[in-house]
């Protein structure tokens, strides 16, 4: 399983065709304890870039974008239920959903885990 | 009294050292502790003493109540008390100085009110005939006739009863217009990252498609950014001006222009207005459509005081889309209401009606009345002296606090600091929070999104020297004290009637509604 990150402080853990979606342990720090997080539901499809999701916290509300294409197979329900699961494991049982990609094409290019650390020391 | 188990409740937090002596009551002299109306009252009591309504017979079918609605009884001194109790543990601008960014918390002078008061304004009803309400009227169009003036612009419509509904007016419009040209496939509307909440939100609503545009470094739109982006699926653009960085957008006639030529409309949102009152026209600046805040640049109590009121003046282009009704004043000095019963074929391509009547009746007096007194002279100075004020705060604190946009040059209506430089796990609501003990209402916080840790301070043209260096002394102290990482801050507010609030329980387990003790253990 190999994971990406984007500048917008997405992870995506790809497994096969299938990408797990969420926020990092950056972003979840920047935000503030997570008070609600609005999942896709399952079959939208989104093209890259799309808003998917929303996450509020009690500082700011923001959006989730889609970091690739592709259609959501399932979304983490409960996130519903303790939104808090983000800020406590933002890269594990705080995932968002999951997507099967349409263009795995995308993930080329995308920072791995080292070049994201070093991009986040230097924001 | 019964407590209320329902309700989270907070803790006043641990001692701090002196003068924290514990009372029987929990008051502390003139702060005074105050349960919910639901608990100092009780059902099995009233305040009045109603005569036993007449026995008659039920045409409910069954449907009467069957239990007592639960409404608390208190006797008149008792209900008096309650709320001058809970008023005394509020902040408003009559104690001190307000100073949210992008608020325009300012003075509601008193001469407002007494004319808001009169008889002839304030026991009006919107449906009496015109002629029993020539002077309610005349005062509308007067007000139009003065907002249209100071923009520059070419109609206005008063209806709209706050900010983000001038700006759903101004958006309607736009949209009339191109449906009007036939280009519907305009979609997209542009808000840069400079511009306030609201307008993303507002091109949504209207079934927009929104852009962001991103700002330069000195907290400007992109107009290189803009342009590119133009083209024919832009409606338009929404921008603020001044923006949310407290900047002016000195681009602002090329950026209409540009998007003129793209076919395009520009909505300026004048929330920020207070700042170029007397100075700036926004009709010379290209705008086709901008609502102006009667109760910030205007002066009428908002924000728990009273209601917002947004009148959108527009340009020639999108005045013959704008919303019925309006005054109309005829050459004998009669005034009219142009209706939908009365509008004939004259404004054939109004988008239709934002509200029931004419608009917030009350706002427009007061805003007239600020207008009248003030005169052209002393609405330039309003402008002048809320810069001056946001530029002293600025420069008087640029050496504590990181000021991103302080090279950028003079600032408008609000001053912004950042939170870089404070000690590590220390943030902008700690020193929110500190001020809360200093005697002030915190800044507004964490906006613009576009600056870390953001402080926005709006101090407005009502303060004098004195208070804003008290209020300069009191932020330079919790300033330095959250760059030392002084670890008091982190618990404060001290002193406040309550300490600092779990907010992220109060979001995630909202409780909204009281309920009797009974009920809410069960629900437990």
């Amino acid at each position: 399983m190999s994971r990406y990150f984007t500048e917008d402080h997405e992870w995506i853990a790809v497994e096969n065709q299938t990408a797990t979606v969420g926020i990092t342990d950056y972003a979840q720090s920047q935000l503030g304890d997570i008070v609600f997080v609005e999942v896709p539901e399952e079959g939208r499809e989104f093209a890259k870039g799309d808003e998917a999701a929303v996450v509020e916290s009690v500082k700011a509300a923001s959006d989730v974008y889609a970091p690739v294409s592709g259609i959501v197979t399932e979304a983490n329900g409960a996130l519903g239920d303790d939104p808090a699961l983000v800020n406590s494991d933002p890269e594990g049982e705080g995932w968002f959903f999951k997507m099967s990609l349409t263009h795995p094409s995308q993930l080329e290019g995308m920072m791995d885990e080292a070049k994201y650390q070093e991009f986040v020391s230097n924001l | 009294m019964s407590i209320n188990q329902g309700g989270w409740r907070p803790t006043m937090g641990e001692s701090d050292g002196n003068g924290d002596m514990p009372t029987y009551t929990g008051n502390r002299a003139l702060m005074l502790e105050e349960p919910l109306i639901f608990e100092r009252g009780s059902v099995n009591v009233t305040g009045v003493d109603i005569e036993e309504a007449p026995k008659v017979r039920s045409r409910l079918g069954g449907l009467d109540r069957n239990r007592d609605i639960g409404l608390p009884g208190l006797s008149e001194p008792e209900t008096v008390r309650h709320y001058t109790r809970l008023s005394r543990q509020n902040y408003a601008i009559d104690l001190g100085l307000f100073p949210l960014g992008s608020c325009t918390m300012k003075h509601n002078p008193r001469l407002n009110e007494r004319v808001a008061r009169m008889p002839g304004f304030a026991d009006v009803h919107p449906l009496q005939p015109v002629d029993t309400v020539q002077g309610a009227l005349g005062v509308i169009n007067e007000l139009a006739v003065w907002l249209i003036k100071l923009t520059g612009m070419y109609g206005i419509a008063m209806s709209p009863k706050a900010g983000a509904h001038g700006e759903l007016c101004g958006v309607l419009c736009i949209k009339a217009a191109l449906e009007k040209r036939g280009e519907t496939d305009r979609k997209v509307l542009l808000v840069p990252e400079s511009a306030h909440g609201t307008n993303p939100a507002t091109a949504a609503f209207a079934g927009f498609r929104v852009e962001n545009i991103p700002a330069t470094p000195e907290g400007r739109v992109d107009l290189a950014a803009l342009r590119g982006r133009l083209g024919p699926d832009v409606a338009g653009v929404m921008i603020t001006n001044p923006n949310t960085c407290g900047l002016f957008e000195r681009d602002m006639k090329a950026i209409s222009d540009a998007v003129h030529d793209a076919g395009g409309y520009v909505y300026c949102d004048g929330a920020n207005f207070n700042a170029i009152v007397g100075r700036v026209r926004p009709g010379d600046l290209g705008i086709d459509a901008m609502h102006i805040n009667l109760h910030k640049t205007f002066s009428t109590p908002h924000g728990g005081g009273g209601p917002g009121s947004g009148p959108v003046v527009l340009s020639e282009a999108l005045a013959p889309y704008g919303p019925l009704p309006f005054t109309e004043r005829h050459a004998d000095g009669y005034i009219t209401l142009v209706e939908e019963e009365t509008v004939g074929d004259r404004h054939p391509d109004s988008f239709g009606r934002m509200t029931a009547f004419h608009g917030q009746m009350g706002m427009f007096t007061r805003a007239l009345t600020y207008i009248l007194s003030h005169g052209a002279d002393g609405l330039r100075q309003v402008a002048e002296d809320s810069v001056l004020n946001a530029n002293y705060i600025l420069r008087s604190l640029e050496d504590v606090l990181d000021a991103p946009f302080a090279e950028t040059g003079p600032c408008m209506h609000e001053a912004i600091f950042s939170d870089a430089g404070l000690a590590e796990g220390f943030s902008t609501i700690d020193i929110a929070k500190a001020l809360i003990d200093e005697g002030f209402h915190p800044m507004t916080m964490y906006f613009p999104l576009v600056v870390h840790g953001a402080m926005l301070i709006e101090p407005t043209e009502t303060e004098s020297k004195g208070t804003l260096d008290q209020f300069i002394g009191a932020l330079r102290s919790v300033a330095q004290r959250a760059k030392a990482g002084d670890q008091a801050l982190k618990s404060a507010p001290h002193f406040a009637p309550r300490r600092r609030l779990d907010e992220t329980l109060a979001a995630r387990k909202p409780v909204l509604a009281w309920k009797e003790p009974s009920q809410a253990e069960a629900a437990e």
